[in-house]
């Protein structure tokens, strides 16, 4: 009772400061409700959020994030084959709010570590006692010459989910049966793994339905990826003679793209398709390099235990844009990574030692609406750096019956239930 | 002034210490949800592991790490975990309302 009164008196305090300055730079409260300010509202942002509010209610956290509504790219490989819609994909932060975190819609545009501030576009400062940076991924647009934002119009990446991955959709659909679908995929580390190789999958699928004259064509920056055998098998089985892989050294690493003539330069060969989707190389989202958090790889080192930055105190790293030993980039690390986070700050903040976490990884890709398969991996601080514990985890059986692979996809559909569901509902 | 902030610090340790075991997960725990519902009414979810008898999920986890139960993703992640850890996650989902 006493507490829950105190906790009303703390509330009405803040409301009141708020009333005379802005709340969340307010002195009166830098000196009492410990302040964190998060920038990216994915499902490490958002998950890290509603986290922290659920286990230390009295801190006060600020959700800067520039979209008002979330899209998520897992599935979003569906929308691409027609399988669902983009809606499907989509969420808001009321829940997120309801949970009592404060939301800025506008991105941050500058961090100064020294002065613990995070100013946004419209100059509005933020004054953090710890920051969280999930920002996902940006792209390296000079990584791969000929391609940028006006090319990803013509050759769509589709990579973050949204009007990209609806392109991508109406360029499939347009397509005469007959036509080549190109499609390129950087060296890792990159955004979801499997990713691009469940794409693949569902074009073809698509392909097969609608347009069986079609193939597509996989130009590949890696000689092996993610669940390479399982996926193989299932292309042999299902889309024969529709999917081409071309791995790194058959020639598969782009050099550069035209998007005039919509062709792929590699090595060898030119590709010229008629539908290209250009996976380009990746780093970690703008604002962590902004912030100074990405070392020389353009990935954010971060303390195994806490997330925190190895390059800035105070500011914490979550989700894609880090580098935590060989965790995939996935949206269920990320959610992960941000349990885990939230629980060693409010650590912090009651100065007691954070717990040595251990991580779990699961990803999950369909070949067809039927046909699923999973990664997994245990993780744990090792050292300096997050290691896999031997003996756990792994992929599916290569083996495995219809029956489990149908299982797999069903699970696969839970997944996103659950991790959306957590994250924003 | 001086009297609220004192109040505040009170209440801020007890909410991080008492108001949510979350706080205090054990190794490994925080990462079930993202399969396991924390949250009620997710579609198509798979079981929630909260409230449910520790004696259940101990078991259930050491038939997956044995290979004894049919999985599809479970055996493989059972296989990363201790029996003390098995042990202090499934306690931590019993402590909780279902």
């Amino acid at each position: 009772m006493t507490v829950r009164l105190t906790r009303r008196s703390v509330l009405a305090g803040a409301l009141a400061s708020g009333a005379m300055a802005s709340p969340v730079c307010a002195p009166a409260i830098a000196q009492n409700a410990p302040r964190v300010v998060v920038i990216g509202g994915g499902f490490a942002g958002a998950g890290f959020a509603r986290a922290l509010k659920h286990i230390a209610n009295n801190v006060n956290v600020t959700l800067v994030e520039t979209h008002r509504t979330f899209t998520a790219c897992p599935f979003s490989n569906h929308v691409i084959a027609g399988l669902r819609d983009l809606s499907a994909q989509q969420f808001t932060y009321e829940k997120v709010a309801a949970d009592g975190v404060t939301m800025a819609f506008e991105p941050a545009i500058a961090v100064d570590a020294g002065s613990r501030t995070v100013t946004l576009r419209s100059g509005t400062p933020l004054m953090y006692d710890r920051l969280v940076i999930a920002p996902g991924i940006s792209f390296n647009w000079s990584a791969l010459p000929g391609y940028d934002e006006a090319a990803a119009k013509i050759m769509p990446h589709a990579w973050h989910a949204g009007e990209q991955t609806e392109l991508l959709r109406r360029q499939l659909e347009a397509m005469e049966d007959g036509g080549t679908v190109l499609m390129s995929v950087p060296d890792n580390p990159m955004r979801c793994p499997p990713g691009a190789y469940e794409r693949a999958s569902l074009i073809a699928w698509y392909l097969k339905a609608k347009k069986p004259r079609s193939k597509i064509i996989v130009l590949d920056a890696k000689d092996q990826f993610s669940m390479q055998r399982l996926f193989q098998n299932a292309w042999k089985a299902l889309y024969p003679g529709q999917i081409e892989w071309v791995g790194l050294s058959n020639g598969g690493k782009i050099n550069s793209v035209d998007p005039k003539t919509r062709s792929l330069a590699g090595d060898f060969e030119t590709y010229k398709g008629t539908v290209v989707n250009v996976i380009p190389p990746q780093r970690a989202g703008t604002i962590a390099q902004v912030a100074g958090v990405t070392d020389r790889t353009g990935w954010c080192p971060v303390d195994p235990i806490t997330f925190e930055s190895k390059i800035a105190p105070n500011v914490h790293v979550l989700g894609d844009a880090t580098l935590v030993g060989t965790m995939p980039k996935s949206a269920f690390g990320a959610f992960s990574q941000a349990q885990i986070c939230a629980a060693a700050i409010a650590k912090l903040f009651a100065n007691a030692t954070p717990d040595r976490p251990k991580l779990i990884n699961t990803c999950y890709s369909v070949a067809a609406p039927d046909y699923g398969m999973s990664v997994a991996g245990v993780y744990q601080p090792v050292g300096n750096d997050y290691l896999e514990v031997e003996g756990a985890g792994g992929n599916s059986p290569v083996d495995a019956p219809q029956a489990t692979r149908a299982l797999e996809a069903k699970y696969a559909h839970g997944l996103f239930n659950t991790l959306t569901g957590e994250t924003f509902g | 002034m001086v009297r609220s902030r004192a109040l505040f610090i009170v209440s801020f340790v007890l909410a991080a210490v008492g108001g949510a075991s979350a706080a205090d997960a054990p190794r490994g725990a925080s990462s079930c949800i993202g399969c396991h519902a924390a949250r009620p009414g997710i579609e198509d979810a798979l079981p929630s592991l909260k409230g449910r008898k520790a004696s259940e999920v101990t078991e259930a986890m050491l038939a997956f790490r044995q290979d004894r139960k049919p999985a599809t993703v479970m055996n493989r992640i059972a296989k990363g975990f201790s029996d003390a850890e098995i042990a202090a996650i499934a306690d931590w989902f019993a402590e909780q309302q279902p």
